[in-house]
């Protein structure tokens, strides 16, 4: 099961030069890039791995494709990278774009679990397949 | 392709304003005529390259890494500004803007702290052009274990491989920078173009510093000038001459003293005049006619 989210989570996984397009949008408008990873998948994770430093102070893209390479290098094929571009202006100082740039080779998917309770209710909760394996082995990697 | 196609190089060369830029190089720089003949003929080249890049007669990128060579002073610095101009403008880099470091910016000062730094700086200026100054410093023979030979391998491997997105520029003294480059054979090879900065001549320097005083709204009275000019014949054998530098000290200085002068003797209301002539007093106070006159 293709997971996705984010910013472009409804087109297929952009290529790297789409990826650089994007990225050089954010810094021309002064974001900082952050590259992060996780090998859990659930959709509520919010704390995925800074892969680096944001990168404040770059000016082009090639930059954060560089560190993209080195994170790909580490993690291709076992972990879910993402790109994230933080803007740090007054006002906002929040996420202003964020989407993934890479995922495992295999992606299981999710189990829905049916939990009964008093008077026939049913409580549902999604739980990933690969979340059963300690963190660091669950896609092969 | 047809041979009926024609190139048009004048428009080639029109379109990408280079002129501009290449204008800007002769009106702001004085002398330095064969650095400005080089950076002709390299303008000149990229822009044949990019048309045969265009039509496919060229695949490769060309390797625009180079090394400034000369004494200090010589305008090395200003010199790689305006070629992170050209380069821009010939789209051989993205952003054209220029990071200027020295060894401290590269080498860490334990183990595991150089790599990251190095990147950092590296990340910097990708899209634009590195300016190493006193690159010989990198690389200390004396000391195996120094973190410079890691920061080297860091750049040699990105000069390398990421050619279209960083033009490194090494600069420092000639004699060094040739045991430098002795010492890392990788460095000479990945290095396509060699500019030898030449000093500066004493009607060149006269120049200049009329050029930096008109800069800031001072001008030389005839005598000053011909004091300033003494000078520079004599400070050029001095220790330490370093070509426009010295000279900008020396200016520096100059209005200094001109500024006391003003305070302590002027007694009631002046006109503006005086406020931006440097005089002859103001420039034979230095201690470099002292010094001559010792010797």
């Amino acid at each position: 099961m293709r997971i996705t989210q984010g910013t472009f989570s409804f087109l297929p996984d952009l290529t790297d030069e789409q990826i650089t397009a994007q990225v050089q949008y954010c810094l021309d408008r002064g974001w900082a890039v952050n590259i992060e990873y996780t090998d859990d998948p659930h959709p509520r994770n919010t704390y995925w791995e800074l892969w680096g430093l944001p990168m404040f102070d770059a000016p082009d893209a090639a930059a954060v494709m560089f560190e993209l390479a080195a994170c790909r290098k580490v993690h291709a094929g076992s972990r879910y990278i993402r790109l994230s571009a933080f803007d740090a202006s007054e006002g906002w100082e929040s996420l202003r774009l964020s989407f993934i740039a890479d995922r495992p080779a295999e992606e299981p998917g999710f189990a829905l679990e049916r939990q009964e309770r008093g008077g026939r209710q049913i409580a549902y909760t999604t739980r990933a397949y690969s979340a059963a394996l300690p963190e660091g082995d669950r896609y092969g990697g | 392709m047809s041979d009926d196609e024609r190139i048009d190089l004048q428009r080639e060369f029109a379109e990408s304003g280079l002129g501009e830029g290449l204008a800007q190089l002769d009106r702001d720089l004085i002398g330095l005529a064969p650095v400005k003949q080089r950076i002709r003929e390299i303008a000149a080249l990229l822009l044949v390259d990019r048309v045969r890049t265009r039509l496919g007669l060229a695949t490769e990128p060309p390797t625009l890494h180079m090394s400034f060579t000369g004494n200090p002073g010589t305008g090395k610095t200003t010199v790689a500004q305006l070629m992170a101009g050209i380069l821009h403008k010939l789209g051989y880099v993205r952003k054209g803007h220029l990071v200027a470091v020295t060894r401290d910016d590269l080498v860490g000062q334990y183990i595991g702290h150089t790599a990251p730094k190095t990147k950092d700086i590296l990340k910097k200026a990708m899209g634009g052009v590195l300016f190493i100054d006193e690159a010989y410093y990198l690389h200390r023979p004396e000391n195996e274990r120094d973190y410079g030979q890691e920061a080297i391998e860091i750049l040699l491997q990105v000069m390398e491989n990421q050619r279209e997105d960083l033009v490194v520029i090494l600069a420092g003294y000639a004699d060094r920078m040739d045991t430098f480059f002795g010492s890392n054979p990788g460095f000479r090879s990945r290095i396509a173009h060699h500019i030898d900065f030449p000093d500066y001549a004493d009607t060149e320097l006269l120049a200049i510093a009329e050029t930096m005083l008109a800069r800031q709204n001072y001008h030389l009275s005839a005598s000053a000038k011909a004091t300033l000019a003494d000078y520079i014949g004599l400070r050029r054998v001095q220790p330490h001459f370093a070509n426009a530098r010295s000279i900008r000290n020396a200016l520096d200085r100059a209005r200094l003293r001109q500024a006391v002068r003003l305070v302590q003797r002027s007694e009631g209301a002046i006109p503006p005049d005086p406020l931006s002539t440097i005089e002859a007093e103001d420039i034979s106070a230095s201690r470099v006619f002292l010094a001559a006159q010792e010797s």
